[in-house]
């Protein structure tokens, strides 16, 4: 049986569908995938993201461990509460996972990684800090709630404790209140899902009522499903479907992320991104938009003028009303169209530029 | 809990089958179903003229979270798929009894739906299916 967060019985009340993710009970949808889906895109949603884990990393090293343990680099963040996104990397440029981390304060730092990779991720976290005076420490006593869409920071405003509600006005995007509060509160201006909204991390007992209390003002509870679909129209890479230990960052479409300057920062796995980097990846991660019929799945053959790859995230769009996905392609293919097997058919694909989905707004040609 | 109308023939697949009293059937998923798969974003019903066996992948039903074949409950020539639901998928959410069809079969056995579940034997299958 799996773990509960500590909003399950509110999800149960909610008429969630629950399922098992990554040994955790999960709602997958509480009615329509899809209107819970454009709830987002157009007004609010809540999505319970307890199950994410976070880590508090203190202590006078803290900042040089990260520049050693993440990909991108850490010296990004200068101004508290200040966000980034990374990749953690095995030595051979594998990613081992993908992470938010937050510079809270100074020598203390708050990172978020997913469920389904904590065990391996804290084991590693742990390996590699014994070099450093760093302190690694689970909250697994915390929830996380994700409030997401335009109308998302209202409503989220307004409930928060008048101390914590200016700090979270205030803030821009891609940035926390750079303290966790006497309550345990910590408020970011982050998400998965291409819109406007807060990523709020609390104590679990305080999680229900701060749940009820949106879900009074209007806002709608999101499953795993729309979760999904939302992250891949924003053009969000997925762990473990878009890219895992056998592939590096070059590989996934995560160039963005690799701090490569300065040039002597020997973060792990470095050797080998540089080598890909000089002498290509081989792959490459791209965006598709189906041209012909039928649903883009994940591990649909793709077919280039190069030789194949496969689709590793593929859905329905709603917003678009087609169906889109990531997939992994030759490097040295070229041109704008492949072709994918769908149920034993040839279907014409083009690829796009990345995000599908911005605030709201359809970015590529449909 | 879900519809289930006492008029029509039902399988293990969870489609159900009207016979039409003229030799000829109509074919979709159940209510049930369709509750499981959750939204429809797609459908292929077959084209008329082919030839079913019974039990053979006849139509996919694809929602936003997973494609799912559509057997055949018995065996037949299609004499029309619903080109509706191209444009409509949703129908075989919000009607899966009416305007969801998904194909129309000229049976090869007037006794071919004899083996299927009625109404009350279904309900007791999804019961047990639950649990």
């Amino acid at each position: 049986m799996g773990q509960h967060t500590p909003l399950y019985d509110a999800h149960v009340r909610m008429g969630g569908k629950m399922v098992d993710f990554a040994g955790w009970v999960m709602p997958i949808n509480y009615s329509s995938q899809l209107e819970e889906h454009r709830a987002v895109r157009q007004s609010a949603g809540m999505f319970d993201v307890s199950h994410m884990c976070v880590v508090d990393l203190t202590g006078e090293q803290t900042r040089a461990f990260l520049r050693k343990l993440l990909a991108n680099n850490i010296d990004r963040l200068q101004a508290p509460g200040k966000a980034l996104y990374s990749c953690m990397l095995n030595e051979r440029g594998g990613v081992i996972d993908d992470l938010i981390v937050y510079f809270v304060q100074q020598n203390f730092f708050r990172m978020v990684v997913n469920a389904g990779t904590r065990d391996k991720d804290l084991a590693w976290l742990k390996k590699q800090a014994a070099a450093f005076d760093v302190n690694v420490r689970e909250r697994a006593e915390l929830a996380m709630i994700a409030v997401q869409g335009p109308a998302a920071r209202e409503h989220v405003l307004e409930l928060l404790e008048p101390n914590l509600r200016d700090g979270a006005a205030a803030l821009e995007p891609f940035f926390a209140v750079p303290n966790v509060d006497e309550h345990d509160w910590f408020v970011a201006r982050t998400g998965y899902t291409g819109e406007d909204g807060f990523e709020i991390i609390l104590p679990g007992r305080d999680a229900e009522t701060f749940w009820n209390a949106l879900a009074e003002r209007g806002v709608r509870p999101i499953g795993l499903g729309a979760r999904d679909t939302l992250r891949l129209e924003a053009g969000m890479n997925l762990y473990g479907s878009d890219m895992t230990e056998e592939i590096t960052p070059l590989q996934a479409g995560l160039g963005w992320t690799i701090g490569w300057e300065p040039a002597d920062r020997d973060f792990i796995g470095r050797a080998v991104l540089d080598q890909q980097r000089a002498a290509g990846a081989g792959s490459k991660l791209v965006a598709l938009v189906l041209e012909g019929k039928g649903v883009l799945r994940n591990h649909q053959e793709i077919i280039t003028s190069a030789g194949n790859g496969e689709v590793t995230s593929g859905s329905f769009s709603p917003t678009l009303g087609r169906s889109i996905a990531l997939a992994r392609i030759p490097a040295a293919a070229k041109g704008e169209t492949c072709e994918v097997d769908i149920r034993g058919r040839r279907e014409p694909a083009r690829i796009v530029k990345l995000p599908f989905v911005r605030h709201g707004e359809i970015k590529v040609s449909i | 809990m879900s519809n289930i109308p006492a008029d029509l023939k039902y399988t293990k697949s969870h489609e159900w089958v009207k016979l039409n009293g003229d030799g000829t059937a109509t074919v979709g998923i159940t209510d049930h179903a369709q509750d499981q798969l959750g939204d429809m974003v797609y459908v292929e019903a077959p084209d008329a003229g082919r030839s079913l066996k019974a039990g053979e992948a006849c139509a996919v039903v694809e929602s936003v979270k997973a494609a799912s074949d559509v057997y055949a409950p018995v065996a037949g020539d299609v004499i029309e798929g619903n080109a509706g639901l191209a444009d409509a998928p949703e129908s075989v959410n919000n009607d899966p009894y009416g305007s969801g069809w998904l194909l129309k079969i000229k049976l090869a056995d007037a006794a071919a739906a004899d083996g299927l579940m009625d109404a009350t034997a279904y309900e007791a299958f999804v019961a047990s299916e639950d649990h």
